[in-house]
């Protein structure tokens, strides 16, 4: 019977990438997830805990990858977690390692390498509906003979087959069968052997030595493989104990004779053998119309032309125009209820709070501020919406295949691609997604450029100044606009500096040849509502909870910046000059005179407003700065804004709401920001502050600025260097400010 | 006549005679399934000729024409 101890039962998932193991470890663990690193490594732990037919189960998701031989972070990670090395220091009690059905020959390779760990291994055969679509059809009764472990057919989307595998692994955990491995050549097995009685001996004898009761668990055999087949690696140095070292070292190089000796290839041997063991097994179990190469099927179809040289391309540019068209036409609806919404709850805030500090905290500070940043939510969750689609139907994979040529160019490969894509969201996601680039060279100049690309932060203030400052010309038939041109063109911005950075890079400070790009092409699919809605609400979320706690607390933070100091002679004078021309106004008769009043006071009510900005901490700095940024066509206030964005660049538009704002308090008709901001002058003058030139010179200085702390945290954590995070500031501030330089001089000089 | 992947026409099919090198690259491609007697198949080339896409094992796979090079095949006539 099952066990009733309250200890759970610890079960690692692990499989090829797109096998949909996240989806099914969502599936198995609930809402119940917590998400950390490995301690040393930057690799995302995530485990997850359910309770199964009275059993608790700790569910310990392992990253995606086609191989246990360790070569990368995630790679490595997998390994120390099978071996009991990481996370509590004991192997998991099970093993559930998920397939893809309709690729059962290439995902089992590793469900082989599992089998040489010693722990009970349940399969998964996930995405049985896709395989059935395809024409394949799997006889899982026989196939589980077959391997000597339960298989359980999965459709992970839809939640089917769940609760038998759940179940499945608490019988596997509790069972001490073991299924067979596979075999390898003859004098392969006897070093194996060799190697066991080695280590057993040692056991023996220290513990005599010592007399401790500490007992060395044998070495998996995958391990000892590992020591056999690819000895000169740095890879065991992640992975195996310095106590097995001192043991087994001595007897490798004669073991490496050996097997030499009987004419084995060391370097394909593990494949080979693996790889024909799997086709006995398989023969008879699956069974797939055999199509030959060029004929048309479905699938084919679509790859061809989506893939083709020519439509191919056309239709990638095309889809990302479609998508930046559908993220402005298309949010315009629900962004305008959201505006609608801030503003009503301003009303209410403004008609319960009395006049005062504490209203302009809640109306000015908190309601401006964070209100500021959701009115972009449906932006960021359409982009994310046709993020989601397109990973989620393979097109990925192809856009990496039609890139990779370019990415080649500029020393990177194709896999690039995807992070940098996911960096259209968010740096954030993007640079833990190069945790699929093998070569750390190549990672490390993904990383550094990475924050390069207009993430969702920046969407905002491309939007919020191309609506107010760019004219609304559309042609055909209101699908192109000069609006959508400009944001197209920051997003253009951001990769042509890319290119630019990593070019250097790769020629100057990290120098090499580039990495061995091997992608696998996934089956098309339609994709999953579930899958694809879940994520976008999950990231949506993301963007929420930033909004309601770090943007939040930064916005508090520069209104209070904005507020204060309070210069309190400057204020009696100017409360008594207002209270003069008060008793004057209600005085006055003539009504060309109760006119010029109510003027002057309006005037001086302005004049206030900005003199109390200008004395304030951020004022100060702002003018501090006005220097330095006045080559860019930048009035001081606008200064204050890009230096409060350092931490968080989608404050700039709660910022810039405080700024403009304040000194339009009086104005009832304001129809908010974009008024303000078209309305500002130049102090004394009725100049305009904000020309095309300068709104150009703003938005290319935040494509291209680090203004993202958590973005530079991640670099820290990802490169493991506080230097790398400070490289990265400093050559994308610098690069911001020499290209708004550009920008506005060149626009001005061409008479914009 | 043994050649390599990089150099069959597109379309073609052919059977792995060996995959040259003992670095990570080799091995990579070793475990993807691209072992000594496995039949693969060229479906295309992308944009510029580079990189290519083959189908093994019942799946697709890309790669470039250096990592291509490295595998060396025996054409087959081609399959109707």
């Amino acid at each position: 019977m099952p066990s009733t101890s309250g200890t759970p039962l610890r079960v690692a998932l692990i499989g090829n990438p797109n096998t949909g193991k996240s989806t099914l470890f969502n599936a198995l663990s609930g809402q119940n997830v917590r998400t950390g690193n490995y301690p040393g490594v930057t690799v995302e732990k995530r485990i997850g805990h359910s309770t199964v037919a009275g059993q608790a189960i700790e569910w310990i998701d392992l990253p995606g990858t086609y191989s246990l031989v360790p070569r990368s972070p995630d790679e490595w990670i997998a390994v120390d977690v099978l071996v009991g090395q990481n996370v509590a220091h004991q192997p998991p009690d099970a093993v559930l390692c998920v397939v893809d059905a309709s690729n059962l020959e290439r995902n089992l390779f590793l469900f082989t390498q599992l089998l040489d760990l010693g722990r009970p291994v349940v399969v998964a055969l996930n995405m049985m509906d896709q395989a059935e679509r395809h024409g394949i059809s799997i006889d899982v009764e026989r196939l589980s003979d077959r391997l000597g472990v339960p298989v359980i057919p999965t459709e992970a989307h839809r939640r089917v087959g769940i609760d038998p595998l759940a179940e499945a692994l608490i019988r596997a955990a509790q069972s001490n069968e073991r299924a067979g491995v596979v075999p390898f050549p003859e004098e392969l097995e006897n070093q194996c052997q060799k190697l066991e009685t080695a280590l057993a001996a040692g056991t023996a004898s220290s513990s005599t030595e010592t007399g401790s009761t500490s007992q060395t668990p044998s070495l998996p055999r995958f391990l000892q493989l590992r020591l056999l087949l690819d000895r000169g690696s740095d890879s065991l140095r992640h992975t195996l104990d310095a106590k097995y070292r001192e043991r087994v070292e001595p007897l490798l190089d004669s073991a490496h004779e050996a097997i030499d000796a009987a004419r084995i290839d060391r370097a394909s041997v593990e494949a080979v053998s693996r790889y024909s063991w799997l086709n006995e097994r398989l023969e008879g179990v699956v069974s797939r119309g055999d199509r030959p190469v060029g004929a048309q099927s479905f699938q084919d179809r679509v790859d061809r032309f989506l893939v083709h040289k020519v439509w191919g391309t056309l239709t990638f540019v095309l889809l990302m125009l479609i998508v930046f068209q559908a993220i402005f036409a298309g949010a315009e609806p629900l962004t305008a209820g959201i505006e609608a919404g801030v503003g009503w709850i301003a009303d209410i805030a403004s008609g319960v709070l009395p006049e005062g500090v504490l209203r302009s905290l809640v109306v000015d500070g908190v309601i401006a501020g964070v209100g500021g940043v959701l009115v972009f939510l449906p932006q960021i969750l359409i982009l994310f919406f046709f993020i989601g689609i397109l990973e989620d139907c393979g097109y990925m994979a192809r856009a990496a295949f039609l890139m990779d040529r370019l990415m080649a160019r500029i020393g990177l490969n194709g896999k690039a691609f995807i992070p940098l894509l996911s960096s259209f969201a968010c740096a954030i996601p993007g640079i833990l997604a190069t945790r699929t680039i093998e070569n750390r060279r190549d990672r490390l100049i993904t990383i550094l450029v990475a924050p390069l690309m207009s993430c969702s932060a920046r969407l905002p203030v491309y939007t919020l100044l191309s609506s107010a400052f760019i004219p609304s010309t559309t042609w055909l038939g209101g699908w192109v606009g000069l609006r959508g041109l400009t944001v197209a063109s920051m997003y253009a911005l951001g990769i042509v500096a890319a290119v630019i950075v990593a070019t250097v890079l790769r020629r100057t400070m990290l120098k090499g040849e580039t990495s061995p790009f091997l992608l696998e092409l996934p089956m098309f699919k339609f994709p999953s509502p579930r899958t694809v809605l879940g994520r976008m609400v999950e990231r949506g979320g993301e963007f929420v909870k930033r909004a309601g706690t770090l943007i939040l607390a930064v916005t508090v933070l520069v209104w209070a910046a904005a507020s204060f100091p309070v210069n309190g002679e400057a204020e009696k004078a100017f409360q008594t000059r207002l209270d003069e021309l008060s008793v004057q106004a209600e005085a006055a008769t003539v009504p060309a005179d109760q006119e010029r009043l109510a003027g002057e006071i309006d005037r001086l009510e302005k004049t206030r407003q900005s003199e109390r900005l200008r004395e304030s901490a951020l004022g100060q700095a702002g003018q501090l700065i006005a220097p330095v940024v006045r080559p860019l066509g930048w009035d001081w206030k606008i200064g204050c804004a890009a230096i409060a964005s350092f931490p968080a660049r989608e404050v700039i538009v709660g910022t810039l709401g405080v700024l403009y704002q304040l000194g339009n308090e009086e104005d009832e008709n304001s129809q908010g920001l974009r008024d303000a901001m078209r309305k500002a002058t130049w102090d004394e003058s009725d100049q305009k502050i904000f020309t095309v030139p300068v709104a150009l010179s703003i938005m290319v200085f935040f494509s291209l600025c680090a203004q993202c702390a958590s973005t530079l945290v991640v670099i820290r954590r990802e490169t493991g260097r506080w230097s790398w995070a400070a490289f990265s500031f400093g050559y994308m501030t610098v690069l911001a400010y020499v290209a708004a330089l550009l920008t506005y001089q060149i626009g001005t000089a061409l008479g914009g | 006549m043994p050649t390599s992947l990089a150099q069959l026409p597109i379309g073609s099919r052919a059977r792995i005679v060996s995959i040259e090198g003992t670095d990570s690259t080799s091995s990579r491609l070793l475990e993807m399934g691209l072992t000594p007697g496995q039949s693969i198949a060229f479906v295309r080339t992308a944009l510029l000729g580079d990189p290519l896409e083959v189908e093994v094992r019942g799946y697709r796979l890309s790669l470039r024409k250096t990592e291509a090079s490295r595998v060396i095949v025996e054409p087959e006539s081609a399959s109707s």
